[in-house]
């Protein structure tokens, strides 16, 4: 017996309003082995969320079936045996436990099942023990992390003793270490356990460790294979709006350019290392490594940070040091990376930058101004400081009232705030048939680059934005990153951007500051920060995956640098190394 | 402000009165607050006096913890302190003062009130500090169980209220991201007339209850898909029990009461 057949599955909704329905999943077919790990994938609004709450009857078909372990989800009096077998793990951790204490949460489902009490409690120890949380027994749930959040709610499952667990994004909202958290239980999960795993994720790497990927857009099912199978077809990926990991990248190209035969793609850092490092070991690279130059941005200082300090809740038995002595300059028109691991004091320091906080010690000038009193205000104005998922703001009956808010009380002129209203619609490449629609109407990258418009329109040098591709596909995040980087070149506009996706910060940041415990740890050029991966490892970062291969790569072959930021770098190297070709990498 | 609220919050530890049952201590606070106010007599008040100062040193609260939470009643204190001093038909003048006479009954009368607002907010402490918002609930589940037969949904109070609980402190950091998310776009929540100091809190309330909502919808979700169908076949793991440690509060509480009764109402 299978562990989740779908056949045929058709989805009809019809929108609010009385228009004709719409299909959010048309023709799925598709059947998922026990002890399977399988990984669904698509971008935002390619129906794979949809096709979860099929799983376990929190939708039913318009057409065709769907059955879990022998079950059919539209089979009335079998709903809650199959919710039983099937158990679900939602995006957002905050949202899904329903407890005061960890215990009383992960007790929940059995509790629903009518468990006898002395069975709960060791069911309970257990689920917790298998996600390694058995210390945090009593905490509130708002006392953890994002990532912890997420194990009390795989916890809260495997108290269900399910066969099948699915996960609908559920790491999507976690730092790195949550999510490498999370992805090791998972797999624990799989191996000892024998648990099927169903993983829906737009994050590839994710999806690299499973052993089989189910491609979604538009709702259907565009391509199913193994990771290697599914990553050799990079433009119907790219169509769907996703991308590749980058080893795996790295290998496509390199294999275009002649550099590796054709075999067996790489999908994870092990297998790249093994494939690569072959090939250097019969090849005789020369020992030419030049360091190329970095492109300095003018030397204007906009924001001049000296010894600054903070301190939350002086005084209290809360009391915690946030900042110690941090120390910055940064130029106009540049594009600056901070890094750090949760906790840090990331959002501390850039909560600073527009007077949102206030320094317990230390002096700060941003575009020339102190950030006191009166001076808030221009500040405000100068400063556009953008929080992690800035949708959640959105709150006039328009699109353009929204993205108006901020210019009200500057006293423009109509025309002048037409002309504003266009050009911030024309960065962020936004229709202009949006404006009269409810922001609330919009898709989630709509939202988000209208809550972005909205900072724009106010002109600010400096744009400081916390996570801007946090839960955004693959292809909305590039999208984010390529009018961030025309606005820097345009307008001269300083872009501060704080992120835990270290590709990005490689690929789009000049300098990158390193936060690690309150204290500035590192302050250099985004190459320079890149190679020093064992500073990094202590601090609990990551560097880019095509980075760290080099660095393996490297540590075997010390011809090959190990100061990589990108695939166009990294396949640059691999001419350099293996066919003596004497292109320069900029 | 809402840091110096005591009242309701939870200290961990382990006295006689954290491990009672939650419903036992429910029905006691409940008694002697009817006590505390009718008690009438000098004794009587020293009585109620010393058993919530017992309840208190018995708790392992910290004392300067609780009486924190007497803070933010010092208005209230204040202003019925004042009225009672000024209106309160005495005979024993001590000063006039404008005309109106401080009495000694005044003076009496207002301390009594006092000291039976804070003894009150003492005691209802007492009871949040040593017992868990969840177990408070199932108290109260337990104890209204009876009304379910006059079909009061009182499981299904009991769930919104935990649920509330839970939610409490995820609001008010959202909260608090919002307004600071406004503020950087351009929003003033300082400057203008009352009017447009409330219609500067549109742009936090609107973002703050489409989120609610949508946590709502989201939460419903995840608890349906974790078998949640109301009451119907649901057990408990922590299951409320009367042990030994209920058996002695009761039987002291009950002698104390004895005590009481016989001072206040029949050896007056």
């Amino acid at each position: 017996m299978k562990a989740i057949v779908v056949e045929d599955l058709k989805y009809e909704y019809s929108p609010r309003g009385n228009a004709s329905p719409v299909a959010a999943l048309n023709d799925v077919s598709f059947s998922i082995e026990k002890g399977e790990f399988v990984a669904i994938v698509g971008r935002n609004g390619s129906g794979k969320s949809t096709l979860a709450r099929h799983l376990n009857g929190l939708l039913l078909p318009s057409r065709g079936t769907v059955c879990i372990h022998g079950q059919y989800t539209n089979a009335d009096d079998l709903i809650w045996n199959i919710r039983t077998t099937l158990g679900m793990v939602f995006q957002n951790p905050d949202n899904q436990l329903v407890a005061t204490t960890v215990e009383e949460d992960v007790a929940f489902g059995p509790e629903n099942l009518g468990v006898e009490p002395a069975e709960i409690r060791e069911r309970v120890i257990q689920a917790l023990q298998k996600v390694n949380m058995e210390e945090h027994l009593e905490h509130p749930p708002h006392m953890l992390s994002g990532g912890q959040k997420q194990k009390i709610a795989i916890a809260g499952v495997l108290a269900m003793k399910p066969k099948c667990i699915v996960l609908d994004e559920a790491t999507s909202m976690l730092d790195p270490q949550g999510r490498e958290d999370v992805m090791a239980i998972l797999r624990k999960l799989n191996q000892e356990e024998k648990i099927t795993i169903v993983l829906i994720t737009h994050h590839m790497n994710e999806a690299a460790q499973a052993h089989r990927i189910i491609v979604m857009d538009n709702g259907k099912i565009v391509l199913e294979g193994t990771p290697s199978q599914v990553f050799m077809e990079e433009q119907i990926l790219r169509q769907a709006g996703l991308d590749i990991p980058q080893v795996s990248a790295l290998y496509l190209e390199a294999s275009k350019a002649g550099l590796v035969e054709e075999g067996r793609m790489p999908v994870t850092m092990e297998e790249a290392e093994n494939i690569f490092k072959r090939k250097f070991f019969t090849w005789k690279g020369r020992n030419d490594a030049d360091r190329p130059g970095e492109v300095r941005a003018n030397n204007q200082e906009i924001i001049s940070i000296e010894n600054l300090s903070y301190v939350y809740m002086p005084n209290t038995p809360y009391e915690r040091q946030a900042l110690k002595e941090v120390s910055l300059k940064v130029y106009q028109g540049e594009f600056l990376g901070i890094i750090g691991h949760t906790g840090s004091g990331k959002s501390t320091l850039i909560q600073h930058f527009n007077g949102l906080l206030t320094a317990s010690e230390g002096n700060i000038k941003v575009a020339g101004i102190e950030p006191k009193g009166k001076a808030l205000k221009e500040l405000r104005r100068k400063v556009g400081l953008i929080f992690q998922n800035p949708e959640d703001q959105l709150f006039e009956e328009t699109v353009e009232k929204d993205i108006c808010f901020g210019l009200k009380k500057l006293g423009l002129t109509t025309d002048e705030v037409k002309n504003r209203l266009e050009e911030a619609l024309a960065i962020t490449g936004l229709p202009s048939d949006i404006l009269d629609k409810s922001p609330f109407e919009l898709s989630g990258g709509q939202k988000r680059r209208v809550a972005i418009a909205g900072v724009i329109v106010m002109q600010p040098e400096i744009l400081v934005l916390d996570e801007p591709t946090a839960g955004l596909d693959p292809a909305g995040s590039i999208e984010i990153y390529r009018f961030l980087d025309s606005l820097r070149r345009e307008r001269q506009t300083t872009i501060i951007i704080v992120s835990h996706t270290m590709e990005e910060v490689a690929q789009y940041c000049e300098r990158v500051v390193v936060m690690d415990h309150g204290r500035l740890a590192m302050l250099d050029q985004t190459r320079n920060v890149f190679s020093q991966k064992e500073v990094l490892e202590q601090m609990g970062l990551d560097i880019p995956q095509v980075t760290e291969l080099f660095y393996r790569l490297n540590r075997d072959n010390p011809n090959v640098r190990k100061d990589i930021l990108t695939v166009e770098e990294g396949v640059l190297e691999l001419k350099r190394i293996m066919g003596g070709h004497q292109e320069s990498i900029c | 402000m809402l840091k110096n609220i005591t009242m309701g919050q939870y200290i961990p530890g382990n006295s006689v009165l954290h491990r009672a049952d939650p419903r036992i201590k429910m029905i006691w606070v409940i008694i002697l607050m009817v006590a505390l106010f009718t008690a009438n007599n000098f004794s009587g008040y020293v009585m109620m006096l010393a058993i919530i100062t017992i309840m208190l040193l018995v708790s392992e609260v910290p004392v300067s913890f609780t009486l924190k939470g007497i803070k933010p009643l010092l208005i209230i204190l204040v202003i019925t302190s004042a009225i009672n001093i000024f209106t309160y038909p005495g005979t024993t003048v001590l000063w006039s003062v404008w005309g109106a006479n401080i009495t000694l009954e005044g003076l009496i009368q207002a301390a009594v009130i006092a000291g039976r607002l804070c003894l009150m907010v003492i005691l209802g402490s007492v009871l949040t500090l040593t017992t868990t918002p969840m177990a408070l609930t199932d108290g109260l589940e337990s104890l209204l169980k009876p009304l379910k037969k006059w079909r009061v949904p009182v499981h299904e109070m009991a769930m919104m209220m935990s649920i509330a609980l839970r939610f409490i402190p995820t609001l008010l950091e959202e909260t608090d991201r919002i307004i600071k998310a406004q503020a950087s776009r351009g929003a003033d929540f300082d400057t203008g007339n009352i009017l447009e100091k409330a219609k500067s809190f549109v742009p936090v309330l609107i973002p703050l209850f489409v989120s609610a909502f949508k946590r709502a919808e989201e939460l419903a979700t995840a608890m349906e898909s974790r078998c949640y169908r109301g009451d119907i076949g649901r057990t408990r793991m922590k299951q409320l029990r009367y042990t030994k440690v209920d058996r002695n509060i009761s039987l002291f509480l009950l002698l104390f009461m004895i005590l009481f009764i016989l001072t206040t109402f029949v050896f007056r």
